[in-house]
Parts: C-alpha cells; sequence; structure tokens
C-alpha cells in the first residue's frame, strides 16, 4: 500500500470514541485505529458484524461523527476536523447513500426539492439544478414525473434510486455507502448493486461500501477490509477474502455465511462446527491484547495481552494475527 | 412522530374545523363587543336583579341587574387575551430554547434540564400570588409569569423533537451535502417540531384560560365593575341559592372555549396517529416501514389496469373456495402428517369490498418435518403464518380454507379455536428478539408464566423447568439468565430466550418467523444449528418463514415458495433449489450475490412485486418473468404436478424443468 | 483498566447489594443532591420577587395613622431597615435550619403557620389523586379494549371532563347535592381527628371537584398507552405461546402502559396543590390556599416565603415517588 500518493482517501488510525450516557460508565471505544485508502475509481468493501464499528468509520468521513484520533485526508486535504466551511466544499466531491431508503429521505419535500438541496448547497444557479435533475432522474431508472412527487409513494427499491440520484447530484469523486441494500428484498438488492455498479463505471466514482454481508462485497468491491471490535482484522482483494480469507475472524465469518445450495450448506456446515469455537455470544472480554482473542480458535497465550498490528500477509493482503505476524 | 404533513389531513377534519369555528366566533366576538354586544355591561338595573333567561336578556341579569351575555362578551376580551398571551410567551421562550438546546445538545441541553427543572418544580400558584402582589391586580404580568413557567413545558417537547428529527437520516444527508444550518433548522426540523407544539399549545391554552378564571375568581383578576369570566362564576356561586340558572351560561362560556381548543388538539393528535395506523400495512414482516410505501404507492403510481383488474380479483377466491369445498370433500378428514392446510385465503377490507391478501395456500408438514415458507415481501408468507397460529390481525379475517393439526381440525376463520393449541402444541418464535419480549418482566417470570397458567405447575416447579430450558438453549449461565431482563441480553442470547419461551410446553410444532433476520451472520450460525438440534432432541416439526435461501438450504427439509399471496413452487428443499421448476424462483436464485461472478452485473428479476389489488389476472408474475407468454394471463394458473412430491403455479412447468 | 477508585468502590458497594436496591438508593442520593440547590434557587427567587413589591408590610400592620418613628421602630425590629444583601444571608442562612422566620402579624413561626394548614390542602390533593388514577385507570383500560363505540364515549366524556374549570364544578356539585338534594356539606372542613365521619362527608364533594379533570386525563392516557402496548410485538409472541388473555391484558399490557401515566400522575399531583388553592375558597377548607392568598395581600413574606419552601419539598418529593415507581415499572430505567 504505497500509493499514498494517488489515494483519493486516506484514513490513518482513526479511533472514535463515545462517551456513554452517565457520567461514571466508562467510554466506548467504536474505531480502535483504523487506517485505510481508497484510489480514485475504487471500491472498497467494509464488512463487519453489528457493533463492529463499521457504520462509525463511514460516518467519521462523512463529518457527522468525530474523530477522537488519527487523520483523514480526502484529496489531499485534512477534513479530521473540518468546520462546517470546509465541509461543504468537501461536499462538492463526497456524498452518500445511507442504508434506510426510508429515514433518509425527508417525507415533506418533494423529490425535486430533495434532489436540489446538494444543489443548492453548491450554488448551482436554477437551471442548471433543473436541468441536471431531470438526467439524474433518468440516470437512476425514474419515471421523469418523479420529481413533483414525494417519498411516501415510492417503494423502497425507488427510494434507494432516489437517494443514489441524491448522492450523484454533485458529481462527486467518492460516495459512501453505508449498507445500501441491506433493508431491500433479494430481487430489488440485485437491482440497486448492478445500479450502483453501472453508475461507478459510468463517472469514475470511487466508492467506500459498508455492509455486513461479505458475499454482496465481494460482487461490488475491489478490495474488502474485514472489522471487528473497531479494528480492521483483515484487507486485501475482495474475491481472496471472501474464497480464502486468512484471519480466523475472517474464516469464521464466511464459514458461518449461508449458501443457498442444500449440499454444499451442509458441507459448510460440518466444515464449520469442526473448527473448535467459542459461542458467538460470548462478548469480548475487555483486554489489551487482540479484539478477537475470546473467541479465536486459533488463540494463543500472546493473543490476550499482545494486540496484532496489520501486517502483510501475501502480497496484496494485510492480517492483523500474531499467526501471520511471525511469518514474517 | 407528528408531522406538518398529517398536521394538515387533521385540519381537515369536520371536528377540527368546528372547534376552530367555535374559538374564532368567541375571539371576533370580543373583538367586536362594542357592536355585538346587546347591552352596555355596567348598565345596572336594580329593579331586575338575578332574571332567568327573557327577551330581553338573553341569558339573564347579574346580581345587579346587568346582562350577563353583554358582560360575558366583554369577558372574553380579558380571558381570550390572558390565555393567548400566555401561550404565546410559553411557546416563543420554550420553542426557541428547545430546537436550540436540541440541535445544538452538548452542554447547553444541562443547562436547559436544570433550567426546565427549576420551572417545573416551581410552585405555580405561589408564583402567580406573588406576582400579583408585586404588580397588583394586573393579569397580564401573571400571564407572562405562567407563560415563563409553562415554557418548560414546550422546551422539553420541542427539545424531544427536535432531537428525533435530529437523529432522521435525512437530517445527517442534508449535513454532507453541505446544507446551511438555517436551513437545515428551517427546512428538516422545525416542521417536525411544530406539529407536537399546536398540539400541546391547544391544550395549555385551556389550562391557562381556567388559571385566570381561577385567579378572578377569587377575587385578583381585574377590579369590578369589569367583566371577567372568573368573577362572574364567583358572583353566581354567591347567588347559588336565589339563581342557580346564573351558573349556567357563566360556567357553560368557559367549559365550551375549553372544550373546543382540547378537542382541537384531541382530533389532530388522532389524525396523526391514525393516519400512521391506516398507512400501516396489513400485511405483517421485515420492515413495516417499506409496506407502507408499497401501499401507498400501489394507489398512486399504479396504472387505472390495476383498477380494471379488482373486480376479477375479487371474484376469483369465490371460484378458488368452490374448488377447495371439492377437494376437501374428497378427501374428508386428517391426513398423515402432523399438519395439513388447504385452501387457505385471508382477506382484508379495503374500499371495495374483501381483498385477499393469500389465496389458495396448502400445504402439508410431516412429524418431525421441517418446512421452509420462502418469499419476499409481500409475498403473504407471515400472513400465511399468522393464520397457522390463529393470530392475523384485526381487520384481517381467514375467509377459507381448512386446517389439521394433530388429528384434530382447527377452524381457521375462528381464532379462538386455536386457543387449546397455542403455546402448548404450537410454540412461536418471532423475528426480532428484542422487542418479541416483554422489557418489563425478567426472563424467568416470563418463560414461567405458561407453564404456570397452562401447564397447572407450581411456581416452584416452573421455575426448575425455566432453568431446564435455558440450559436446553445453550445459556451459559441459567440462574442468571433467568433473573435479567431482556434488554440485559444480547441479540443471539434474547433469542435463545425467546425459543425457550416456544418450548415451555413441548409443542410439537415449532413457528418461527424469520428467527435470524435480524442477528449476526455468526450469531445466525449458531441458532439455525440450535434449531436443529432441538428439532432432533424434542422430535418437534418446524416451519420456518424466511426470505433467504441460506436459511432454507441449512434448516428445511422442504420448500413452499410463495409470491404475491400465493403458493407458486413446492417441494423438497433440495430439488427446488437445484432445479427450480418456476420461472420467479429461479431468477431469485440467480440474482443471489452468493452464485454471481465477482464485479459483474448480478441478473435481475425488474420490477417489483405487485400489491393485493393490483393482481392481474392469470399467473402473478407475468409482469417481471422473462418467459411470458399470452397463455400467462388467461385464467387463474392450477399448481401443476412437477414430479411426484413436486409442484409448481407455471404453465412452462415442463419445459422448464426439462432446460 | 481505566476506572477510577472511587468508581471501582461505588461498584465493590453496589454488587453486595440487590439490583433494585442499589437503583433505588442511587437515585434517592441524586435526587436529593439536585433539591438544594433547586431549592435554593426557587426561595432567591422569590425572596428578591416579594421584595420587589409596592406597598409596605409595616403600613400594612399598623395601619396608615401611625407616625413616622413608629414606622421606623417597627422596620428595626422586624429587620426590614437592613440592607437587602443583609437580610438576604440571614435568609439563607435560617433556611440553612430550615427556618425562614416568624410571621409578621401572628409573630408565631411561618413554617409553623403552614404546617398547620397542611393537613388539608394534603388531604385535598391526595384524596383527589386516588380517585382520578383509580377512576382514571379503570375507564382508560375499558377504553382500550372496546376500542370502538364505548372506547370513544370515555375518551368524549374524558375530554369534557378536563374542559370543566374544577371551581365552576364545585359550585355545580354544591348547588346538586348541598343545595337540591341537601345531601352533602356545602363548605366547611372537619379534622378527622373529630368526627371521621365528617370528615369523610366533608371532604367528598371537594376531592370530586379537584379529581375530575385529572381523571379525565389519566383515563386518556391509560388509553392510549394501552392501545400502544397492546399493538407491540411482544404481545403477539406471547399469545402465541399460549399467555392467557387476561394476562396479556392485566399484566403485560398494563405494567407497560402505566410507565407513561405514571409520569403523568406526577405531573398532575403538582398541578393539583395550585389548583387546590382555588378549590380550597369554593369549599371554605383551612388549606394552605386560604393563608397563600391572605399572606399575599398582606405582604407576609416569611409565610409565603414558608409555603413556597413546602409547596417545593413537596413537589420535589413527589418527582422523588414517581421516579422510584417508574424505575421499578421499567428496568431500562438506569441512572445517568
Amino acid at each position: 500500500m504505497n500509493e499514498t500518493k494517488k489515494a483519493l482517501l486516506e484514513v490513518r488510525d482513526l479511533s472514535v470514541v463515545f462517551a456513554s450516557a452517565g457520567r461514571w460508565r466508562k467510554p466506548v471505544t467504536a474505531v480502535n485505529g483504523v487506517s485505510f485508502e481508497i484510489a480514485r475509481g475504487e471500491t472498497l468493501g467494509i464488512v463487519g458484524e453489528s457493533g463492529s464499528g463499521k457504520s462509525t468509520i463511514a460516518r467519521a468521513v462523512l463529518g457527522l461523527v468525530r474523530p477522537s484520533a488519527g487523520q483523514m485526508l480526502f484529496e489531499g486535504q485534512d477534513i479530521t476536523y473540518a468546520g462546517h466551511r470546509q465541509r461543504r466544499k468537501v461536499a462538492a466531491d463526497l456524498s452518500v447513500v445511507f442504508q434506510d431508503p426510508y429515514s433518509s429521505l425527508n417525507p415533506a419535500l418533494s423529490i425535486g426539492t430533495i434532489l436540489a438541496e446538494p444543489l443548492i448547497a453548491q450554488k448551482v444557479n436554477r437551471d442548471t439544478a433543473r436541468e441536471r435533475i431531470g438526467k439524474l432522474i433518468a440516470d437512476v431508472g425514474l419515471p421523469p414525473d418523479s420529481i413533483h412527487r414525494f417519498p411516501r409513494q415510492f417503494s423502497g427499491g425507488q427510494r434507494q434510486r432516489i437517494a443514489i440520484a441524491r448522492a450523484l447530484a454533485v458529481e462527486p469523486s467518492l460516495i459512501i455507502c453505508d449498507e445500501p441494500v441491506s433493508a431491500l428484498d433479494l430481487s430489488i438488492q440485485a437491482q440497486i448493486v448492478n445500479l450502483l455498479a453501472d453508475i461507478r463505471d459510468e463517472f469514475g466514482l470511487a466508492m467506500l461500501f459498508v455492509a455486513h454481508d461479505l458475499s454482496i462485497v465481494r460482487h461490488v468491491a475491489h478490495r474488502t477490509a474485514v472489522v471487528f471490535h473497531g479494528s480492521v482484522m483483515e484487507v486485501g482483494p475482495a474475491e481472496q477474502i471472501y474464497g480464502n480469507p486468512l484471519h480466523p475472524y475472517s474464516v469464521a465469518l464466511s464459514a458461518a455465511a449461508l449458501v443457498p445450495d442444500p449440499k454444499l450448506q451442509r458441507e459448510r456446515r460440518r466444515a464449520r462446527s469442526g473448527l473448535s469455537r467459542t459461542p458467538a455470544q460470548q462478548t469480548p472480554t475487555a483486554t489489551t491484547g487482540c479484539p478477537f482473542w475470546s473467541r479465536c480458535p486459533e488463540r494463543m497465550s500472546k493473543c490476550e495481552t499482545v494486540r496484532p498490528t496489520l501486517v502483510r500477509a501475501t502480497n496484496e493482503t494485510s492480517v492483523a494475527c500474531h499467526l501471520y505476524g511471525e511469518k514474517v | 412522530m407528528i408531522t406538518w404533513k398529517r398536521l394538515t389531513v387533521g385540519l381537515r377534519r369536520p371536528m377540527a374545523v368546528a372547534c376552530l369555528l367555535v374559538l374564532g366566533t368567541l375571539v371576533i366576538a370580543a373583538v367586536l363587543a362594542k357592536w355585538i354586544a346587546p347591552d352596555d355591561p355596567y348598565q345596572q338595573d336594580l329593579s331586575n336583579v338575578l332574571s332567568g333567561p327573557s327577551a330581553a336578556h338573553w341569558l339573564g341579569t347579574d346580581e345587579l341587574g346587568r346582562d350577563i351575555l353583554s358582560r360575558l362578551i366583554y369577558g372574553a376580551r380579558l380571558s381570550l387575551f390572558a390565555g393567548l398571551l400566555c401561550i404565546a410567551v410559553a411557546v416563543l421562550l420554550g420553542v426557541t430554547a428547545g430546537v436550540l438546546a436540541g440541535f445544538f445538545a452538548g452542554r447547553v441541553m444541562i443547562l436547559f434540564d436544570r433550567v426546565t427543572d427549576l420551572l417545573l418544580a416551581t410552585p405555580v400558584i405561589m408564583i402567580l400570588l406573588t406576582v400579583l402582589a408585586v404588580f397588583g391586580p394586573n393579569m397580564n404580568a401573571a400571564m407572562i409569569a405562567l407563560g415563563v413557567m409553562l415554557s418548560a413545558d414546550f422546551m422539553r417537547l420541542s427539545r424531544g423533537s427536535t432531537l428525533e428529527a435530529r437523529s432522521a437520516l435525512y437530517v445527517d444527508a442534508a449535513q454532507v451535502f453541505g446544507l446551511s444550518r438555517t436551513r437545515i433548522l428551517l427546512r428538516h426540523i422545525v416542521p417536525n417540531v411544530l406539529g407536537p407544539v399546536i398540539v400541546r399549545a391547544s391544550t395549555l391554552f385551556g389550562a391557562a384560560l381556567f388559571i385566570e378564571a381561577g385567579l378572578s375568581f377569587i377575587g385578583l383578576g381585574a377590579r369590578p365593575p369589569t367583566p371577567t369570566w372568573g368573577s362572574m362564576v364567583a358572583a353566581a356561586g354567591n347567588a347559588i341559592y336565589k339563581q342557580p340558572w346564573y351558573l349556567v351560561p357563566t360556567g357553560g362560556i368557559i367549559v365550551l372555549t375549553v372544550l373546543a381548543s382540547n378537542l382541537f388538539g384531541d382530533t389532530l393528535l388522532d389524525a396523526t396517529v391514525d393516519g400512521a395506523a391506516r398507512a400501516r400495512p396489513r400485511r405483517w414482516s421485515r420492515l413495516k416501514k417499506q409496506r407502507q410505501a408499497t401501499v401507498v404507492s400501489a394507489t398512486a403510481v399504479k396504472t387505472p389496469a390495476g383498477n380494471a383488474k379488482s373486480d376479477e380479483t375479487l371474484r376469483a377466491p369465490a371460484a378458488v373456495f368452490e374448488r377447495d369445498a371439492r377437494q376437501a370433500g374428497e378427501g374428508e378428514g386428517p391426513k398423515t402428517g402432523l399438519l395439513s392446510v388447504s385452501g387457505l385465503e385471508v382477506s382484508f377490507p379495503s374500499a371495495d369490498g374483501w381483498r385477499p391478501v393469500v389465496t389458495d395456500v396448502g400445504f402439508e408438514v410431516p412429524h418431525r418435518g421441517s418446512l421452509g415458507i420462502v418469499g419476499e415481501s409481500g409475498s403473504g408468507k407471515t400472513i400465511t403464518m399468522l393464520a397457522l397460529l390463529g393470530l392475523v390481525p384485526s381487520p384481517g379475517k381467514v375467509t377459507a380454507g381448512k386446517i389439521f393439526f394433530n388429528g384434530r381440525e382447527l377452524d381457521p376463520s375462528r381464532p379462538s379455536s386455536f386457543n387449546v393449541v397455542r403455546g402448548s402444541e404450537i410454540g412461536f418464535v418471532a423475528q426480532e428478539p428484542m422487542v418479541s419480549l416483554d422489557p418489563v418482566f425478567t426472563v424467568g417470570a416470563q418463560l414461567a408464566e405458561p407453564m404456570r397458567h397452562r401447564g397447572r405447575m407450581s411456581s416452584r416447579a416452573a421455575h426448575g423447568r425455566v432453568l431446564e430450558l435455558l440450559d436446553l438453549v445453550g445459556m451459559p449461565d441459567p440462574r442468571r439468565a433467568a433473573a435479567s431482563y431482556p434488554h440485559e441480553l444480547s441479540g443471539g442470547m434474547a433469542q435463545r430466550v425467546a425459543i425457550a419461551l416456544a418450548l415451555g410446553l413441548e409443542p410439537k410444532l415449532l413457528v418461527a418467523d424469520e428467527p435470524t433476520t435480524a442477528l449476526d451472520v455468526t450469531v445466525q450460525a449458531d441458532i439455525l444449528d440450535l434449531f436443529r438440534s432441538l428439532q432432533e432432541q424434542l422430535s418437534m416439526s418446524m416451519v420456518i418463514v424466511t426470505h433467504d435461501f441460506g436459511v432454507l438450504a441449512d434448516s428445511c427439509d422442504s420448500a413452499l415458495v410463495m409470491y404475491a399471496g400465493e403458493v407458486v413452487e413446492q417441494g423438497p428443499v433440495d430439488e427446488v433449489l437445484s432445479a427450480p421448476a418456476m420461472p420467479y424462483t429461479a431468477g431469485l436464485l440467480r440474482s443471489n450475490p452468493y452464485s454471481a461472478v465477482a464485479l459483474g452485473r448480478l441478473p435481475v428479476i425488474t420490477g417489483s412485486v405487485p400489491d393485493p389489488g393490483a393482481w392481474p389476472s392469470g399467473c402473478r408474475f407475468q409482469a417481471r418473468c422473462a418467459v411470458a407468454t399470452p397463455e400467462c394471463a388467461e385464467g387463474s394458473i392450477p399448481l401443476t404436478t412437477v414430479t411426484s412430491h413436486r409442484r409448481a403455479r407455471c404453465v412452462r412447468v415442463t419445459e422448464a424443468v426439462r432446460s | 483498566m481505566t476506572s477510577l477508585p472511587y468508581a471501582r468502590i461505588r461498584r465493590r458497594l453496589e454488587l453486595s447489594l440487590p439490583k433494585g436496591v442499589v437503583t433505588v438508593g442511587r437515585l434517592l442520593a441524586r435526587r436529593v443532591l439536585l433539591a438544594v440547590p433547586l431549592i435554593w434557587a426557587i426561595m432567591t427567587l422569590t425572596f428578591f420577587l416579594l421584595r420587589l413589591a409596592p406597598g409596605d408590610p409595616v403600613v400594612q400592620i399598623l395601619g396608615d395613622r401611625a407616625t413616622g418613628p413608629q414606622y421606623d421602630q417597627l422596620r428595626h425590629q422586624l429587620g426590614l431597615d437592613r440592607p437587602m444583601l443583609q437580610q438576604y444571608l440571614e435568609f439563607i442562612g435560617n433556611l440553612a435550619h430550615g427556618e425562614v422566620g416568624k410571621s409578621l402579624f401572628s409573630s408565631r413561626s411561618a413554617t409553623a403557620v403552614v404546617l398547620d394548614r397542611m393537613p388539608a390542602t394534603l388531604s385535598l390533593a391526595i384524596g383527589a389523586t386516588i380517585l382520578s388514577v383509580l377512576g382514571g385507570i379503570a375507564a382508560g383500560v375499558y377504553a382500550a379494549l372496546r376500542k370502538r363505540a364505548d372506547g370513544s364515549a370515555v375518551q368524549v366524556a374524558a375530554i369534557v371532563g378536563q374542559s370543566v374549570p374544577d371551581f365552576w364544578l364545585g359550585l355545580v356539585l354544591i348547588g346538586l347535592f348541598a343545595v337540591h338534594w341537601n345531601w352533602l356539606p356545602a363548605n366547611g372542613f372537619v379534622p378527622f381527628t373529630e368526627s371521621l365521619n365528617g370528615w369523610a362527608l366533608s371532604m367528598v364533594l371537594p376531592v370530586v371537584t379537584l379529581g375530575l379533570a385529572a381523571m379525565g386525563s389519566v383515563a386518556r392516557m391509560t388509553r392510549a398507552a394501552m392501545i400502544s402496548a397492546l399493538d407491540r410485538e411482544f404481545i403477539r409472541t406471547l399469545r402465541a405461546n399460549g399467555v392467557s388473555n387476561r394476562s396479556i391484558v392485566f399484566r403485560h399490557a398494563l405494567k407497560n402502559a402505566a410507565i407513561p401515566v405514571t409520569t403523568l400522575i406526577g405531573v398532575r399531583f403538582i398541578g393539583m396543590l395550585s389548583s387546590a388553592v382555588i378549590v380550597e375558597q369554593v369549599f371554605a377548607l383551612p388549606g394552605v390556599g386560604t393563608l397563600a392568598i391572605d399572606s399575599a395581600s398582606n405582604h407576609d413574606y416569611p409565610v409565603m416565603q414558608a409555603l413556597v419552601l413546602y409547596l417545593t419539598v413537596v413537589v420535589v418529593a413527589v418527582n422523588v415517588i414517581v421516579d422510584v415507581v417508574y424505575s421499578w415499572l421499567n428496568p431500562k430505567v438506569r441512572l445517568a
């Protein structure tokens, strides 16, 4: 990962700590020293389970939560603690598609107004904006008269199309997609994934694609980062992480995924039960070592006390695990 | 949340209009008192004191022979102004402070909390008495003071709705897109705050009026002979032995005013609540909101063709019913399996009569068998499952069909006939463990309840059994689990508890509604393992409702694929998944990202599931089907036998399987 | 790892006690700590507000015929001639001992004067609360279960009940029950130490008068809360797993619905303390109401301060009770 000069987005040692409700309670570390970068036109997938901090990473990049440590560079400028004015400038190149297409569109505004808002913020003149909105609507496959309608008149898939159109309005170079298809039905999910892939290719966009499902990320992303309890466990080519994961947590995640093929699924189940493991429900105990330590089938004494850092395991893959640390 | 839009809907209700008319008339009468009042309110007539209603004095005369109606009209000036002044102060102060506190949050919030605490703990009446002592009998000063104290209420309210609006993703989006704070506040936040504020203001207007009238009543208002509503009630009280009638108009006017403003607020609130309830769809599944949109979009977006067809769909169920009656006539009595369902139809009332949302559903579950009902939202899978439990949500009902369970017939149109089997013979596990357990009872108390009441166990025996059950479902520390509340458990643990609840009375059939959808991947695998081992240990049958073919492949031996309210394919899971007979099943399996090529396009099914009102005649999938022929639109398509134990609802079944 | 020593000690302490006790104990401690500055702030506020009042208490006491020196002497005697700040500091000093000075008129301790009047007011407010809680919850549950005609009848009755001013309702009740039918006394208060029966009879009308509006709002809140509780997901799960309808309604739904209702009852009780002042006038009850009105018009500062103090303490106490009940009903409430 030496192409830092070319990186569109560069995140270094990002940490986000939330003060929990109650003065005496311990603050919660949602993101703990995460680093990654995204090149122009590249899609990075971030995969993790609930509470892994994957969405917090996305929200930090978007300026919706305040990092407690680390640095974020977007197109070369430091946006870590960007103020309102700087964020508005950044907004010309960075936009977002959220998971829930119901809450992400204001029910009281017409589709036209919703699509105009990013342009208003960038002070685009009215006529240009109107023209642009007409094109956006067509780009995402909605009927032209949609601009006069309201969000409640659209289904989930259609709303997500509107959200995508809004994200495209400013012609960004990076779109953050926070679980954009998790709330949709399978047949609609495929339509939206295709739409995202199409616009990405057409406009040469970079994407940060957050998901809880390895298979969808494999389908969309070039590279995948697997996060667990606020830390990156493994990062590398999406196909490799899906088919041949290295980190014990990635292995567990991949083994637990269900496949719609009964024979294959039976084999996978058998393989999974072969892994010695503690139940996934067990919450990780506070530790100075590896966050996955308490659930890891391959844990060593060192894992409890020494926190592994990301190291090169193969040409393209980095893993935060002592198993691989020793090899290098 | 009371949105601006829903509020305007409420404003159009007749009751709201009536209330506004009453209040408006009062205000106009007060303003135009000089011209409207029939008499001079100060004109005494000692020869005609305390008279009842008469032609000269419509509402009678008071203790000094003054015209009561005129005095009430003049009194309205003071009372209404006092109420409005108080509410204006309270709303301006409270809403401004509340919205700012909610929007900027942080330390400001703590300060506001302290100020509201202070204002809410202050003895209102003492402050008012003090203010009246300080400023003399000046009701305006007292009402401003009252407004300041009531502003605490609006502060809390508007801060709450600001926080709620602020947590909406569309506000996050507005921030990301770089909109100015002013625009975010005015376009995205304030409209959400105004609704609840208006509702509350109309209630508190009544309260302010009470206090104003009360203070005047005890003689702290405007000095006599100025007419005030409160002092007139007091005068009526003094004359209670001589002329009880006097009480009627004086109190009546206060009741009328306050009632109008209370009813106004209540109607608006009702409209918003009803609006939410009406928008809530009739089907139950993963994302309730999602369907809320689809239902509306169906009526709004669908072409008139959809309406033309609704007649046909209305006629269709009758035909289905006849056919089923015939079928049932042939094979009278229970069949071999544990559960047998045939010709099931569930309907909901719509503008044009009962509209079926699920039609002609039939299947069997053998002893120790496991059936997966799979489909997207809108397929009717959840309604089918609820019909099995006799829990079709009102106002829906089962309009046709037969259910045989464990050798007895249950009447699906009579939900109470399921009372005997629910819990004891059929257990149920819901989708989201966190909301499917009662948050205010401990796990132990909830698990023990069916055992004690249905199983007639002693409390000690039930407790012992609870611990056994919690151990059975793999809780690491049953004793601690029994003593904890649902919110103290993780999602996976809560789902284990929910499973234990369903197993309490050792049912023969376990019905699970998307039991792993809300869980993480690794937890999902553990829960499915648990289901499988429990099924073996307790030799139960299972019905799992899911949208996930992976769950089907993992945990079921037969599959029932549903689309738009009907069964489109059924058979052993291995065969259905390896060689789907229906283009819909095949399409869904292809668009599963698992099987697709990385970075390629996913094969898709275009369009979306039609809503019950918009089902076409013939095959309901035809509009989205890549291989549809004109034949597909001709009459209802029956379930065709594919192989000995497989059936599919498609005119091209044989071709599909051959290819 | 990083927890501070006091946090660790606190946690150890808590581990040795049952969970509920810890919660309630912490809650009480926190409430009392917060009440001190609250009472100070309210007392300070009213202290200065009262001193702003035009009109001189000395004139009120001696009448306007006395001579200048006589006024000055009394003013000196009462300490009213000293600088405001000095008076204030002294006042706060006394307040720390629970005293607010002597009544300017009766020369009795102001707190004692107020304490004499509290029983009538409290029995009125408590009686009205009990009435509104019992009646309101019963009506609300009934209305929630019968959503259609009966339910909306209760709803309408509740709104009308809330729209009737209590002082007028009191007069109407007197008109009907005392004047017309002559079943109950029109006014007056019989202390229950004198005659329990007389006390009860004398309280019936005032309690109904004060309680009716609150009953209406409790009924409406209960109905709304019951309907939303019965609509929740867990109700379906419990029903599906064989829990009886009776238990669903009266155990599960009612306990969940009681959470918002509890808050409302607290608010209504506090509101009743204010309304009681006016209702007492209607029935000529010797509660704090008459005292408040008299002392306000006489500029008897110490008595007014004592009234403010007691009422604030009652408000704080009610809030604590509501919090305790709330945390018992809702295990999710953890102290912030």
